[in-house]
């Protein structure tokens, strides 16, 4: 997907005006409440009209308003999923999910519905009304609806905002594998650092209307570290977690980690933020933490007056924030070797 | 409850004035309603003043200016006269009579019920490639209902009741003209009529409860399938 947008748009107050080109399967638009993310992706699905500027998808052009060209909504193929479901209230699972569908060209109906059935796992709710379903339901139905539609473009509204932690980890599997599975290229708009780390590859910062800076997740979740009140917040996918003295042991290289909380038999993903490990130049002769791992230094990076330090353990990374002087007095550098001592409670299973 | 021939006429024909009048002026209702909802024009504001403007007059105002503009000399009157089309002092006249005055109040209704909608339902749809009128139809329509069903039973129970506008419209002619509460004001008028005016009462008051009751069962009906 390539994406190239130069738009004016004027509401009361507020304008948004953004030039800008960009490219890839997985884009995120990150931004504050009221930072015009919404706005852009009204704009872009054809829901409101610029008042002055360009959009073209791939080829294709959206709008000009030097060409007077304004492609209607429908003729875009560019399919929604809002913070809310938006299920048709009048309408079964099984209509809601083939809305789009019916509506697509034969030619163009690329993905079909017992596909995205199986991978969305809705075989049970097919014969349901919409009024039974769970929000997280409600919102993969939502999801299928839109991916049915084959849309060349989909763009995700904070899908995950309007759902329970527990819930929006177990939906954000569901919409990576839409995406890679079917190969559609999705635009996910949020306000949340560790969704755009999850869900896309590069990042859109928006801030006040205009384009702040395009980055990747990783560089956006390094730059807030020490402005980010959890500072740099590690992802770790794990399995095959084993028990023993009510803690979780999860390999990790040669050894293990040991997690408060875990799962047995399935994959799960962990946040461990980066001031919940301390560093120690040499190894400590004795210590409460249950996690002391042999690291090496990868790369060092700078983030408002705090150090961010890039650890290599067990072939993975982590990454680790400390003060400028600590990193000073001890003398860290790249390639040198450190201890990270990480408690068992300081893993956070999201899901 | 002594009810004569003329009087099972003037029910006959109240009931079909008030069906006839709910029914033209269904679909024109809920096309005013989706226009003031969904729209954005000028003048939209003079559109609302002129809708709502029946609810405000006098009936017997509405129907003067019906029988300026449909009679003989009347602009309406004389391009109907040339397709043979006579409608003053018919019972057709008595059906203008009461759209005129109901429609506010159905497209009122109407209106309620479509403010309702989530305006992200009608994105959705657009965005899952539904042109508008599409949309008009799958989802604005559907969800349009209740509110369809509610302004038609205030409508068509206005009809029912419309005494002032048909008067002068329609005049209150027995067997032609005369629907229920015409009946009742000539009874009214006369000193013997007093048991015959109640018998036209009682049926009234049970035709209005009948609506009223079909427009409870209709809209638990619309309420549950809406939820399946």
């Amino acid at each position: 997907m390539k994406l190239c947008i130069d738009i004016e748009k004027r509401q009361g107050d507020f304008s948004l005006a953004l030039n800008t080109e960009f490219s890839g399967e997985r884009v995120g638009l990150f931004g504050a409440s009221g930072s015009g993310k919404s706005t852009l992706v009204h704009l872009i699905a054809g829901l409101i009209k610029p008042d002055a500027g360009e959009i073209y998808l791939d080829d294709t052009c959206l709008f000009s308003s030097r060409n007077r060209i304004d492609l209607s909504p429908e003729k875009r193929r560019i399919a929604l999923v809002f913070q809310q479901a938006t299920l048709f209230p009048h309408l079964g699972v099984k209509s809601n999910l083939l809305y789009g569908y019916k509506r697509c060209r034969p030619a163009e109906r690329r993905i079909k519905p017992e596909a995205i059935i199986e991978v969305l796992n809705l075989g049970h709710l097919v014969g349901r009304g919409v009024g039974k379903l769970s929000g997280g339901e409600k919102q993969r139905v939502a999801l299928g609806r839109a991916v049915l539609a084959n849309p060349r473009l989909l763009v995700m509204d904070e899908p995950l905002s309007a759902l329970d932690d527990s819930l929006r980890y177990q939906i954000i599997p569901y919409l990576r594998s839409v995406s890679a599975e079917f190969g559609i290229p999705c635009l996910f708009i949020s306000h949340s650092l560790i969704e755009m780390q999850l869900m896309t590859e590069r990042v859109l910062v928006v801030r006040d209307g205009r384009l702040a800076s395009i980055s990747t997740p990783d560089e956006l979740a390094r730059t807030g570290m020490a402005t980010n009140p959890r500072g740099y917040l590690n992802l770790l996918r794990l399995d095959g977690a084993t028990q023993k003295d009510g803690l979780f042991l999860y390999p990790w290289g040669e050894s293990d980690l040991i997690i408060s909380e875990g799962r047995i038999g399935e994959e799960s993903l962990f946040e461990l933020s980066s001031r919940d490990i301390i560093l120690f130049k040499s190894h400590p002769e004795a210590i409460s933490a249950r996690n002391l791992l042999e690291c090496r230094v990868a790369e060092l990076f700078d983030s408002d007056g705090r150090k961010g330090i890039v650890l290599e353990s067990g072939g993975k990374t982590l990454v680790a924030e400390i003060v400028r002087p600590a990193a000073e007095e001890l003398g860290i550098a790249t390639g040198a070797t450190v201890f990270a001592a990480i408690k068992a409670s300081a893993f956070r299973r999201l899901g | 409850m002594h009810l004569t021939p003329e009087d099972f006429s003037a029910i006959a024909l109240s009931i079909k004035i008030a069906i006839t009048a709910t029914v033209i002026s269904l679909p024109v209702g809920f096309a005013t309603a989706w226009l003031m909802v969904f729209s954005h024009f000028r003048g939209k504001v003079l559109l609302e003043v002129l809708i709502n403007l029946p609810l405000t007059l006098p009936p017997v105002v509405i129907g003067y200016f019906l029988l300026l503009m449909l009679g003989r000399n009347g602009w309406i009157g004389v391009f109907l006269k040339s397709f043979g089309i006579e409608l003053v002092f018919t019972w057709k006249a008595a059906v203008v009579a009461s759209a005129a005055v109901g429609f506010p109040l159905l497209v009122r209704s109407i209106r309620l019920g479509m403010e309702s909608i989530d305006h992200q339902l009608l994105q959705a749809s657009r965005s899952l490639g539904a042109p508008w009128y599409d949309t008009l139809a799958t989802v604005i329509l559907p969800l349009s209902l209740r509110g369809m069903l509610a302004g038609s039973s205030l409508m068509f129970a206005r009809s029912l009741g419309e005494f002032g506008a048909t008067i002068i419209v329609a005049g209150n002619i027995p067997g032609l003209t005369q629907t229920i509460p015409l009946a009742i004001y000539d009874y009214a008028s006369s000193p013997t009529g007093t048991a015959m005016a109640l018998s036209l009462c009682i049926v009234s008051v049970a035709l209005s409860v009948s609506v009223l009751f079909l427009h409870e069962v209709i809209g638990k009906q619309l309420e549950h399938g809406g939820k399946a």
